[in-house]
């Protein structure tokens, strides 16, 4: 496959571990944080913390959107469908997720729930097209990169007056998350884990360009670096890490300049702003409620917020006692910390987010993971 | 649900659809987010919507990058341990 083998080509990745291991300097342990589940997807799935040399150590990041979805919400969208009996739309990753009385999305519709799975923001929008009889809501999670279709999904039921189509908005933002985290390692700088830097979001980053990072390079002294979700695009993002601390610097590169630019997509940004404005509060799971770190729909398209359709309220729920997602989320635990790991939570039965989705850090851990030997 | 990866532009049709390629796969897309792609082009799919145009000059700069940096480390350990030849 054209611009995806070549970035996946080994002897190069070989070439760039021994370019890691010249750049880093013995006497000092460096940690970066991969924000994206697509980068913990990578690193677990060919193996790229085993061509670290052992003072680079990467953290796992919050940036796995179905994983930061908080219980109540998904028991909103449960709720959506047994006793409102409305087809809910929602992507795939979602349907396992486990909520409030041992239900999951997959659970509810073994119990009669009519719960579709859909690829896209529009096969949700023809669903409700080709039910008129029935009230469809889409379970629209995600950050920057599934905001912009959803967007485009109201805006197509606006201008086709779908009278029986509507939204569950939960999508979150970004930056808002890598503020959170930079936050309370501030708040903890004695001790505890520390970050020396960033491996900033692929997709996201083609939607919201580089510059929104560049606030955390100056007021955090933080380096990021974008880069694509191939294995040699993070390796070369860990090498420009690396050498941006040595050199005491702390700026935002674009390992990822065949996507991404400064500005990002002006469209995509424009029919997000027109559709979404910010949310005071959100609560994530793990990281609890942040500020001004999620979208809700605008007054003007509230007919098809199913939060106001429904009447819903939002409740929130604490995780399971003995998982640990929210400590990975955050940063302070690797997947193998967790006592349930591999034992009782596994893919086919996750305890917590983490272990459902391909991108969540102890699914990721588990499918690739060295930890069997 | 981040994993995305370039697909080849095929077709383009009218309301802002396409069919991109992927694997030997045809696939229909939406291209409400982007302006001006070509048949031919390369875009970043995700969730049925092209993100972003691919840059394929961009792309080949940093594969070149990649290269030169293999070559240069493998110069510098032949020189550093040349009995390990
Ligand atoms: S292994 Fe399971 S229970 Fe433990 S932190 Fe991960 S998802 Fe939660």
């Amino acid at each position: 496959m054209k611009y995806v083998d070549e970035f996946r080509d080994g002897h190069l990745a070989q070439g760039l571990a021994a370019a890691i291991r010249r750049a880093a300097k013995a006497e000092r342990a460096y940690a970066f944080m991969e924000f994206c589940g697509g980068h913990t997807h990578a690193i677990a799935r060919y193996g790229l913390a085993d061509l670290l040399p052992s003072n680079v150590r990467m953290v796992h990041g919050p940036g796995c959107p179905v994983c930061v979805l908080p219980i109540g919400r998904i028991d909103q969208a449960i709720q959506l469908a047994l006793d409102h009996r409305v087809i809910l739309a929602c992507y795939g990753d979602c349907l396992r997720v486990p909520a409030s009385d041992g239900l999951s999305l997959l659970k509810a519709k073994a119990r009669g729930a009519r719960v579709q799975m859909v690829y896209s923001a529009l096969d949700a929008l023809r669903l409700a097209q080709d039910n008129p009889e029935h009230e469809v809501v889409f379970f629209a999670i995600g950050f920057e990169t599934t905001t912009p279709p959803t967007a485009v999904a109201i805006k197509k039921a606006q201008a086709g007056g779908l009278a029986n189509f509507s939204v569950l908005c939960c999508h979150v933002l970004t930056p808002a998350a890598i503020l959170s985290i930079l936050e309370s390692q501030a708040a903890r700088e004695s001790g505890g884990a520390r970050i020396d830097g960033f491996v900033g979001p692929a997709h996201v980053s083609t939607v919201i360009g580089s510059a929104p990072y560049e606030f955390f390079a100056q007021e955090y002294g933080k380096p990021v670096v974008i880069a694509g979700f191939e294995p040699l695009d993070v390796m070369q993002a860990i090498l420009m890490l690396i050498r941006q601390v040595n050199e005491g610097r702390a700026e935002v590169e674009n390992e990822f300049t065949r996507a991404v630019s400064r500005a990002g997509n002006e469209k995509a940004k424009a029919l997000v702003a027109e559709v979404f404005e910010l949310r005071k509060a959100f609560e994530w799971r793990g990281m609890g409620v942040i500020p001004y770190s999620a979208l809700k729909i605008r007054e003007a398209y509230a007919r098809f917020d199913a939060e106001q359709r429904f009447s819903l309220t939002y409740r929130a729920v604490p995780d399971h006692k003995g998982c640990e997602c929210g400590a990975i989320l955050r940063g302070v635990k690797a997947p193998r910390e967790c006592k349930l790991f591999g034992v009782i939570c596994t893919p086919a039965n996750p305890i917590g987010s983490c272990m459902v989705s391909s991108e969540g850090a102890c699914a990721a851990e588990y499918s690739f993971g060295r930890w069997r030997t | 649900m981040c994993l995305a990866i370039p697909a080849r532009v095929v077709d383009i049709g009218p309301d802002e659809r396409a069919v991109v390629e992927l694997d030997g796969m045809r696939k229909e897309v939406s291209l409400a987010l982007i302006d001006d792609v070509r048949v031919g082009d390369y875009v970043i799919i995700h969730v049925g919507f092209a993100l972003q145009k691919l840059d394929a000059q961009e792309a080949e700069k940093t594969l070149a990058l990649f290269m030169e940096m293999s070559r240069e480390v493998a110069a510098f350990e032949a020189e550093a341990s040349p009995s390990s030849r």
